[in-house]
């Protein structure tokens, strides 16, 4: 990805952005709402085209041209998977079988193997029991999972997660994390979008802090997690204000799972 | 009823239409004469008896059609109380309003003379069979398509009416609007719920209808931004403009046997009503 940008009309969401992701990585883009990570992820996915600025997929430029090829499309939309922020956009067939389903119809596989892949995944994602369920019908944390499958059923080379802990309970959230972390394959990547920083370290080795359509830092989850400075400049932790014995103090703030301390 | 009860009772009608749509969707996959039949054999046969109810004049020959309809709806293990009142009742109620002034309108023998005052309205033979005969026709189409309708998964009917050669762009509207429907329902469940719970006292009819319009254009803006998404997350699943399902469909002979057994009736029908 070489010095793109990218607008909607003329509001712009990347600025000038430069990556280089290889075979393996595991990233995690952090930044608070609007700072362009879903954007970038779309891009990534070839769902939008920057307005300048170059994306190659294993040496093959990403143009909305070379999409339109029926033979480089499908190979494409089988190596690489995006998991929508919202699991309704992503949920419209009937039953859950037929969503997990979906993608391997699409992509021509034969009757037996999309059978096949997809009781494995159903099995595999412990979702086997809604297979018949309509997933209008299930709870947010049941269609986090039904949307994971529905891409996972393609044992992509490259997944793209926008979000994929926002809005669920605990329990939910650490069952999805434990489930990105169980996918395992050969040099699988895994790109993560998220502001929620306790869930940072169990699904990346490299993290990419964005605000305003630019990478404003790249490092470890421990170096990124660590520097204060820059969390408070994301917008990713906050000054927490409150009383002590009649005196109020500030001090920076993020939300996890479990309660937080702090030194007075 | 109240003015607070209209909007509440819309709503709650419109949850109910979700829950019956769900019901049907577990009705097509119970055993009966329709299921049992190809998709594609379904939909050209329903389709069929359609254009012969529109083709015919007479009203016994609509009356045996709509007669045929029933019985697939008994044979496919479809609610005749359930076709009565989501149907019948309500054709009636529409249809009925468009055939009234046929009674009057249309010149003949009078049946009937309504005086009121000065004002003489005389009904006429003729005119009673118009009417009857637009209701009656309306009633048939409307049920053969809802046994359809009710009988098949709404993704075979699509996959059938591509291999009938609709146009795919045609196809994919009527999925989308079939799912998201849902999904806009609830939506709009929610704004209500949460406009209620900021309102205090009771609101006059013009700012009712003002809140009401403004729900609609949030309504509109969010499921145009809903569909956008939803066509994204299909490209990004390997979609390129064609309806594939695992279900593989294959004329056996029974559905050769009904599909003839369709268009027999429907051509027995048009030729006793022409």
């Amino acid at each position: 990805m070489q010095n793109i940008s990218f607008s909607y009309e003329a509001i712009p969401a990347i600025r000038g952005l430069t990556l280089h992701i290889e075979e393996g990585d595991r990233i995690a883009l952090l930044g608070a709402n609007g700072s362009g990570k879903s954007t970038l992820l779309r891009i990534l996915d070839a769902l939008y085209f920057p307005s300048s600025g170059t994306v190659t997929f294993k040496g093959n430029a990403l143009t909305e041209k070379q999409l339109q090829h029926d033979e480089f499309s499908l190979n494409f939309r089988r190596r690489v998977a995006l998991v929508f922020q919202n699991p309704d956009v992503q949920l419209f067939n009937p039953t859950v079988f037929d969503e997990v389903a979906y993608a391997p119809l699409q992509l021509q596989w034969s009757k037996e193997d999309v059978i096949r892949r997809v009781q494995e995944t159903l099995q595999v994602m412990s979702i086997s029991h809604l297979r018949d369920r309509s997933p209008y019908r299930l709870s947010v944390g049941e269609k986090k999972r039904v949307a994971l499958a529905s891409v996972l059923v393609l044992d992509p080379e490259v997944l793209l997660l926008d979000e994929p802990t926002a809005t669920l309970d605990p329990k939910s959230q650490s069952q999805v994390v434990d489930l990105i972390q169980q996918w395992k394959g050969t040099a699988k990547t895994v790109i993560t979008a998220t502001h929620q920083l306790e869930i940072v370290e169990d699904i990346a080795d490299r993290v990419l802090v964005l605000e305003a359509g630019a990478v404003i830092a790249e490092g470890t989850p421990s170096e990124i997690l660590s520097n204060t400075g820059l969390l408070l400049r994301a917008n990713l932790i906050h000054a927490h204000r409150h009383f002590h014995d009649g005196i109020m103090h500030s001090h920076p703030h993020f939300h996890g799972h479990s309660p937080h301390e702090h030194e007075h | 009823m109240s003015r607070h009860s209209f909007l509440e009772s819309t709503l709650q009608g419109f949850t109910r239409a979700v829950s019956k749509a769900l019901q049907s969707e577990h009705a097509a996959t119970q055993p009966g004469l329709l299921q049992q039949l190809d998709p594609r054999v379904r939909v050209l046969g329903i389709f069929a008896l359609v254009i012969s109810v529109i083709l015919c004049r007479r009203l016994e020959a609509i009356a045996a059609i709509l007669l045929v309809a029933i019985a697939i709806a008994v044979a496919s293990r479809v609610s005749l109380a359930s076709l009565a009142k989501r149907v019948w009742l309500v054709v009636l109620g529409f249809s009925g309003v468009i055939a009234l002034p046929a009674l009057f309108l249309t010149p003949g023998a009078p049946l009937f003379v309504l005086r009121y005052a000065t004002l003489h309205l005389t009904i006429t033979v003729q005119g009673v069979r118009t009417a009857v005969l637009l209701v009656l026709r309306v009633e048939t189409a409307a049920t053969l398509t809802t046994v359809l309708v009710l009988t098949t998964p709404w993704t075979h009917i699509l996959k059938a009416l591509r291999s009938l050669h609709l146009p795919a762009e045609i196809v994919i509207m009527l999925a989308m609007t079939h799912r998201y429907v849902f999904l806009l329902i609830e939506t709009a469940n929610q704004m209500f719920e949460s406009r209620k719970s900021r309102t205090v006292g009771t609101l006059s009819s013009s700012e009712l209808r003002k809140m009401t319009a403004r729900t609609a254009g949030v309504l509109l803006s969010k499921s145009i931004e809903l569909s956008q998404e939803v066509y994204l997350a299909m490209l990004s699943r390997g979609f390129r403009g064609e309806v594939r399902l695992l279900a593989d469909f294959r004329l056996k002979a029974r559905d050769y046997a009904g599909l003839t057994a369709f268009l027999f009736t429907g051509c027995v029908a048009v030729w006793m009503g022409r």
